[in-house]
């Protein structure tokens, strides 16, 4: 009966993914979800062990007060670090739920103390050892995205080579501690595996976080998949195996989103608010620079506009303003467009999340390889927030570390609007030709007052 | 007893691989628009692990692996609880406007 209910559990939570497969979809999918999840739990209340419901209970209420108030507060800007910080939770249940095991066998049925199977504390010590790195690298690039640390990559002398030992280390504790079962040992396991964790995400750079937090969302799987080994629990095991598969498949999108591979990403050191030497060729050449009333009368006579958003527009909270920008271009019979490049923003789908916060209906808003081929059709491009996506140099600059990267081909338009606040380079470091170019108007200025300057402008 | 634990453990790993090719598919198959979705979704599902949690925390009594059992049931509940919540946000959003939509293609 245990294992129907639980198989149930699972299905309903695959039918959860299978549901985002579009917007109309995705709502039951999220209900599915839920039902799953309260199916799961009631399932293992009723076992015959579990008899302490008051204790049980007040920590559900706890855990999920505190959860609610949090979801429902924040702002849709900060969800990369939201979501970092919850798969640090994660990382730290599957800590705990494995120590818990290792000091009652007997309640998870894998032995008794001091004498547990061999399989057992092998699936017991790789499942604390991926949580614990998932919680100090969620915890990191928390930091990181929150901006409470710099998001600039630290590199230091034979860093991965540290990692490697320390690895290795942890390989030798695991061995251990499957053979003399001690106490010092796991938690020993544990405090280097937090330790490793740091130390990974430690070289990698704020633009690089959409991979980081694809990869710990990856890591919060394999997490619970460890533990669902450890208890035999098949709901478990699937359920760590599709967040696994999915946090996977979403490093691998954004990783080609910037044409690197995983690996390069994971070794670091790119990224970051890196000097600008290299755009010293570029100090002499000029850049035509406008103002709001330029920027609306523009737009007002053009026939299409593609507004292509950046991580920028949500640092300034502009998408409200952007989106009334966009409004008032529709009334004139304008067609507007949004263009998303897949490593936009902090985490994948980021913009599409805030263009949606802002109303913006969703079939206005466009992949990369839906959109790419109407550049050329397009009489302006509004690049808002962001820089190193546009950069024409990743077509033709071999030398360019962004060389290879797909990019928007806002060159291809008729004009291109371009809010920034300053000439600084994008997080690749790297100069952006486009600002030179003689259909390019650079509008400097916060991106949220630039929207809301134009509005005006144009309602005048 | 030996070749027991090594047939569950087989059955495991059938599970396990059976899952991933799943997920793989599945995962696939999301909108990219989706993909803020898809994190919060399978950030609150993978806090299932509250399951292990409360069979430690279940028996009577208390000792260590109880109170670690319990601190398992606070952490998963905070992301289950708020996984699912910001997920509704974020899917609601993407709702409200298609109504509102001029049509346009």
């Amino acid at each position: 009966m245990v294992a129907i209910l639980y198989l149930i559990s699972a299905l309903l939570f695959i039918f959860a993914l299978r549901g985002l497969s579009h917007p109309e979809s995705s709502r039951m999918g999220n209900i599915f979800g839920i039902t799953g999840m309260i199916i799961a739990v009631f399932t293992t209340l009723m076992f015959k062990s579990v008899l302490s419901y008051y204790e049980i209970g007040a920590a559900i209420l706890i855990g999920g007060a505190i959860g609610s108030f949090i979801a429902l507060r924040i702002e849709m800007t900060a969800l990369p670090q939201l979501v970092a910080a919850f798969h640090s939770l994660v990382g730290l249940a599957a800590v705990f739920v494995a120590a818990a095991a290792f000091y009652d066998p007997v309640a998870f049925s894998i032995g008794k103390v001091g004498s547990i199977k061999t399989a057992s504390l092998v699936e017991m010590s790789i499942g604390t050892f991926i949580g614990a790195i998932t919680f100090s690298g969620s915890v990191l690039a928390f930091g990181k995205l929150q901006g409470t640390i710099s998001g600039k990559p630290i590199v230091f002398k034979f860093q991965h080579f540290i990692n490697a030992l320390i690895f290795l280390l942890i390989i030798f504790l695991i061995v251990l501690f499957v053979i003399n079962q001690s106490p010092t040992i796991f938690w020993t396991i544990v405090i280097v595996s937090i330790l490793l964790g740091f130390l990974v995400v430690i070289p990698i750079g704020g633009a690089d976080m959409p991979v980081v937090v694809s990869m710990l969302n990856s890591y919060s799987g394999w997490a619970a998949c460890g533990i669902g080994f450890t208890l035999s629990n098949n709901l478990l095991i699937i359920t760590g195996a599709l967040v696994g598969a999915s946090g996977a498949i979403l490093s691998y999108i954004m990783s080609k989103g910037m044409n690197r591979s995983i690996i390069n990403v994971v070794l670091g050191g790119f990224g970051g608010e890196q000097d600008t030497s290299a755009s010293k060729d570029n100090s002499d050449k000029i850049v035509k620079q406008g103002n709001a009333e330029d920027a609306a009368y523009i737009m007002k006579n053009a026939d299409s506009v593609i507004i292509v958003p950046g991580y920028g527009m949500a640092v300034a909270q502009a998408q409200h303003a952007l989106r009334e920008m966009g409004d008032i271009l529709k009334k004139e019979g304008i067609e507007v467009r949004y263009a998303i490049h897949p490593v936009a923003g902090r985490m994948p789908g980021h913009m599409n999340v805030l263009l949606a916060e802002a109303n913006v209906p969703y079939e206005e808003v466009l992949e990369l390889d839906e959109i790419n081929h109407d550049f050329p059709m397009t009489e302006v491009s509004f690049v808002i927030g962001a820089n190193d996506v546009t950069n024409p140099a990743a077509k033709t600059d071999e030398s360019s570390p962004i060389f290879g990267m797909p990019i928007l081909d806002v060159e291809k338009s008729q004009s291109v609007l371009f809010v920034k606040r300053s000439m600084a380079t994008g997080y690749s470091g790297v100069d952006n030709e486009l600002f030179y170019r003689d259909n390019t108007t650079m509008l400097f200025g916060d991106a949220k007052k630039m929207c809301e300057d134009i509005v005006k402008s144009l309602s005048a | 007893m030996e070749a027991h634990s090594s047939e569950v453990f087989v059955i495991g790993l059938t599970v396990f691989f059976l899952a991933c090719i799943i997920g793989y598919y599945v995962v696939w198959s999301v909108t990219p628009a989706l993909h803020s979705p898809l994190m919060g979704v399978t950030n609150a599902i993978s806090s299932v692990i509250i399951v292990g949690a409360i069979l430690a925390a279940g028996p009577q009594g208390f000792d260590t692996s109880k109170i670690f059992g319990l601190i398992g049931v606070v952490l998963a509940s905070v992301n289950i609880f708020g996984g699912f919540l910001v997920t509704y946000r974020m899917l609601s959003m993407f709702k409200k406007k298609t109504k509102k939509t001029k049509e346009k293609e």
